[in-house]
């Protein structure tokens, strides 16, 4: 098996693949550099009104919440015994640990002054801050994924002793790992609770913590399911596990997906109820807040659950995909479609296709790293000389 | 502006206060008033006469640029304008649809809240809000992220987006170095109209509220800034609903902060309570696992002790029998030979 593990990939360089992810990335690179040199007006449609855009509503506040995965999927099998779920365990991991880093990459591209990122930590502390908590706990849990990703990073440099060692932190960091997810996942949520006069009361919520934390939830384990469909047919080869133990943790992970959902679901209509909001789900806006809630809450759990019971892989899949675009969507929603829904027509922000650019090139950078990172690593597979270790 | 390690574990310590400032007023009958003497400045907006004179004092005293529309020019009342890192202070016109009732301008800044949103929110603690009023803010720390301008509930903050290098966040001081110098905010000096009041904030309520009881039918019965949002340094006065004008009307007296960082209380929860809890799952897991390989192992023993039982038994059956056979055999076979004896004999 560890064998094939470096074939993929290497049919030479130039493969339609690297060709359509290198333009991508070749273009981000020059938009980003015209950003570094002439300031954020020039690739950005952001204003005084909509100092955020697409840059933290999804490198940032969507990106947190589809790298998830990690630590959904690590809590289940390192501290709830959910053994059958190891498999996918590493792809989940790296996938945070790319994921989080893009975070902080795309984070670097808006802030001002990119270079005084440290600076809360190292020279004037804001504790008061909900940002001062999220820059904390997103510092200390890339750091933590970080470690985590080691294991495949040793095993495939033969530093036992290392990888041993690491294999001897698993729980602690597992604990770890989810303490600061529920703290940074929800302290998102929590940073728009100073804008009431802003953001649409639909969306507008003092659970509004409680909501990204479960959304993020949903994302994590939709897009493990996502990354699977993908990874087990690009590293097939690989893959030790069986067809059916494939579909069976797809089984069990849609059915997590379901239960997740029909929660977040109940968290949703609490707050519309506790704040009684019910009445603006008649105008346009409680429209659109319907396609976000029933297109993608409602009708994904209900197929999740559907693909859980008659094991329809691709049913699962479908729910899987709808998931993720419904916190996305949500995340949008928040951070600048129904943040400002008062201010005239003409101030409103729609993103540069700069701005779309640099995202593009985010995700297109994420999944060439993976792609190099499995293809040489023990991600997909056991390494055949630690086999009862992870 | 380096700061020590104690320093940062002192500001750290602060913070951890201030995380825990809404919990200590919820036991405690405390409450701040705010600093008391500080300034404001009132806007009378049935006084304003849209001249836009004070958009040119704020310019001169700030050393920005002059407003690229000059005073009388009246087509920059035809879309709504906001402050810019070029402009801290704009007017704009209301009208109502008919036409019918003369405009109404109101004059847009930094309103200087008394419990700043947009200190609070801060990461790196860039504003500061002074004895005095003015919230100062200290682009040495600032790291760019905006979420000041997020988190401003007037619009008032801006960014200078088209600067590389070090750009800032930028708004009204207040005039604050002009305040120390014991001078009126440039704004107030310039209004012709006296639509622009600069004094104690508690004197200018009372102004304000003077201003409403001898002139009931100019104003509608409302200090705009006394208590929005836990109130202003700026308030306004006016003779139409403040709604009208572009504004919240009718919001909580509670501050921004009160309500917008309360869910932080539950951050030191999760800090505390979730490394034992976590932990006790995994101990139940592991526990569980644990009884459930005893039990599956009592029960393989007790199986196998069943299984030897069973097959000494069988053992010993089959010996018994093995040796019933045997006797049986013998017996017949003596029988068979005593009968061929006795058949001999008789032969």
């Amino acid at each position: 098996m560890s064998g094939a593990a470096s074939d993929s990939g290497h049919n030479g360089i130039f493969t339609p693949f690297n060709l359509i992810a290198g333009v991508i990335l070749l273009g981000g690179a020059i938009i980003l550099s015209i950003r570094f040199t002439t300031g954020l007006a020039a690739t950005t449609n952001l204003s005084n009104t909509n100092p955020w855009g697409l840059w933290i509503g999804f490198d940032v506040m969507a990106g947190v919440a589809l790298a998830a995965g990690g630590f959904v999927i690590s809590s289940a099998v390192f501290l709830f015994g959910m053994k059958e779920y190891q498999p996918v365990v590493r792809p989940a991991l790296l996938t945070g640990f790319l994921g989080y880093s893009l975070v902080v990459i795309g984070l670097l591209a808006d802030l001002g002054r990119p270079w005084r990122l440290p600076y809360p930590f190292i020279k004037q502390a804001g504790p008061t801050s909900p940002l001062f908590e999220v820059s904390l706990c997103v510092a200390l849990y890339l750091t933590v994924l970080f470690i985590e990703t080691t294991p495949a990073i040793f095993e495939w440099l033969g530093l036992k002793w290392w990888r041993r060692l690491v294999g001897q932190l698993t729980v602690v960091l597992t604990i770890f790992g989810l303490m600061l997810s529920t703290m940074h996942q929800s302290t998102l949520g929590a940073m728009f609770m100073v804008t009431p006069t802003k953001l649409h009361p639909l969306w507008y919520s003092s659970q509004i913590p409680v909501q990204f934390f479960i959304s993020a939830i949903a994302a994590g384990i939709s897009m493990i399911i996502i990354e699977g469909w993908v990874s087990h047919r690009a590293f097939h080869h690989q893959v030790q596990i069986t067809d059916d133990e494939f579909r069976d943790i797809n089984y069990g992970l849609a059915k997590g997906g379901a239960v997740v959902l029909a929660t977040y679901l109940a968290v949703k209509l609490v707050a519309l109820s506790i704040e009684n909001e019910w009445r603006l789900l008649g105008t346009g806006w409680g429209a659109w807040y319907l396609v976000e809630l029933i297109g993608c809450v409602v009708v994904p759990c209900i197929l999740f659950a559907v693909a859980h019971r008659e094991r329809r892989l691709g049913l699962a899949r479908v729910a899987a995909a709808l998931t993720v675009i419904g916190v996305v969507l949500n995340r949008f929603n928040v951070s600048f479609i129904a943040f400002n829904y008062q201010v005239p027509h003409e101030m409103r922000y729609t993103p540069a296709w700069t701005e779309v650019w640099v995202t593009v090139s985010l995700i297109t950078l994420g999944v060439v790293v993976f792609r190099w990172f499995a293809s040489r690593m023990p991600i997909m597979y056991d390494h055949p000389d630690y086999p009862a270790l992870h | 502006m380096s700061m020590s390690r104690r320093g940062f574990l002192g500001s750290l310590a602060a913070g951890a206060g201030a995380l825990s400032a809404g919990a200590a007023d919820a036991t405690t009958t405390e409450h701040f008033e705010g600093y008391p003497g500080r300034y404001g400045l009132l806007h009378d907006t049935t006084l304003c006469v849209g001249c836009r004179s004070c958009e040119v004092a704020c310019a001169e005293v700030n050393a920005l640029p002059k407003p690229p529309q000059p005073i009388g020019d009246l087509d920059v009342f035809d879309e709504v304008r906001r402050t810019s890192a070029t402009a801290f202070t704009v007017v704009n016109q209301y009208r109502d649809g008919d036409g019918v009732e003369p405009p109404v301008y109101r004059k847009l800044q930094c309103m200087h809240c008394n419990e700043p949103c947009c200190a609070t929110v801060c990461l790196v603690h860039a504003f500061t809000k002074t004895p005095e009023g003015p919230i100062l803010y200290d682009p040495e720390v600032c790291i760019g992220c905006r979420y000041c301008i997020m988190a401003c509930p007037y619009y008032a903050l801006a960014y200078e987006y088209d600067n590389p290098i070090d750009p800032r966040v930028m708004r009204c001081t207040m005039c604050y170095p002009r305040i120390k110098e014991g001078l009126n905010p440039g704004c107030a000096d310039a209004c012709p109209a006296g639509a622009i009041t600069f004094g104690r904030r508690e004197d200018l309520i009372e102004v304000a509220r003077d201003r409403i009881r001898k002139f009931p039918d100019r104003y509608i019965n409302h200090v705009f800034g006394e208590y929005e949002f836990g109130g202003t340094s700026w308030l306004m006065l006016a003779g139409i609903p403040f709604r009208e004008l572009d504004l919240h009307e009718g919001v909580t007296h509670e501050s921004l902060p009160a309500i917008g960082t309360s869910y932080l209380s539950v951050v030191p929860l999760i800090v505390t309570i979730y490394p034992g809890l976590l932990a006790g799952f995994y101990a139940f897991t592991k526990r569980k696992d644990k009884l459930a390989k005893a039990e599956l192992e009592a029960a393989l023993a007790e199986a196998r002790a069943r299984g030897e039982e069973e097959m000494k038994a069988k053992l010993s059956q089959a010996a018994e029998r093995a040796t019933k056979d045997k006797e049986r055999a013998v017996q017949t076979a003596v029988t068979k030979a005593l009968a061929e004896k006795a058949e001999g004999g008789q032969s």
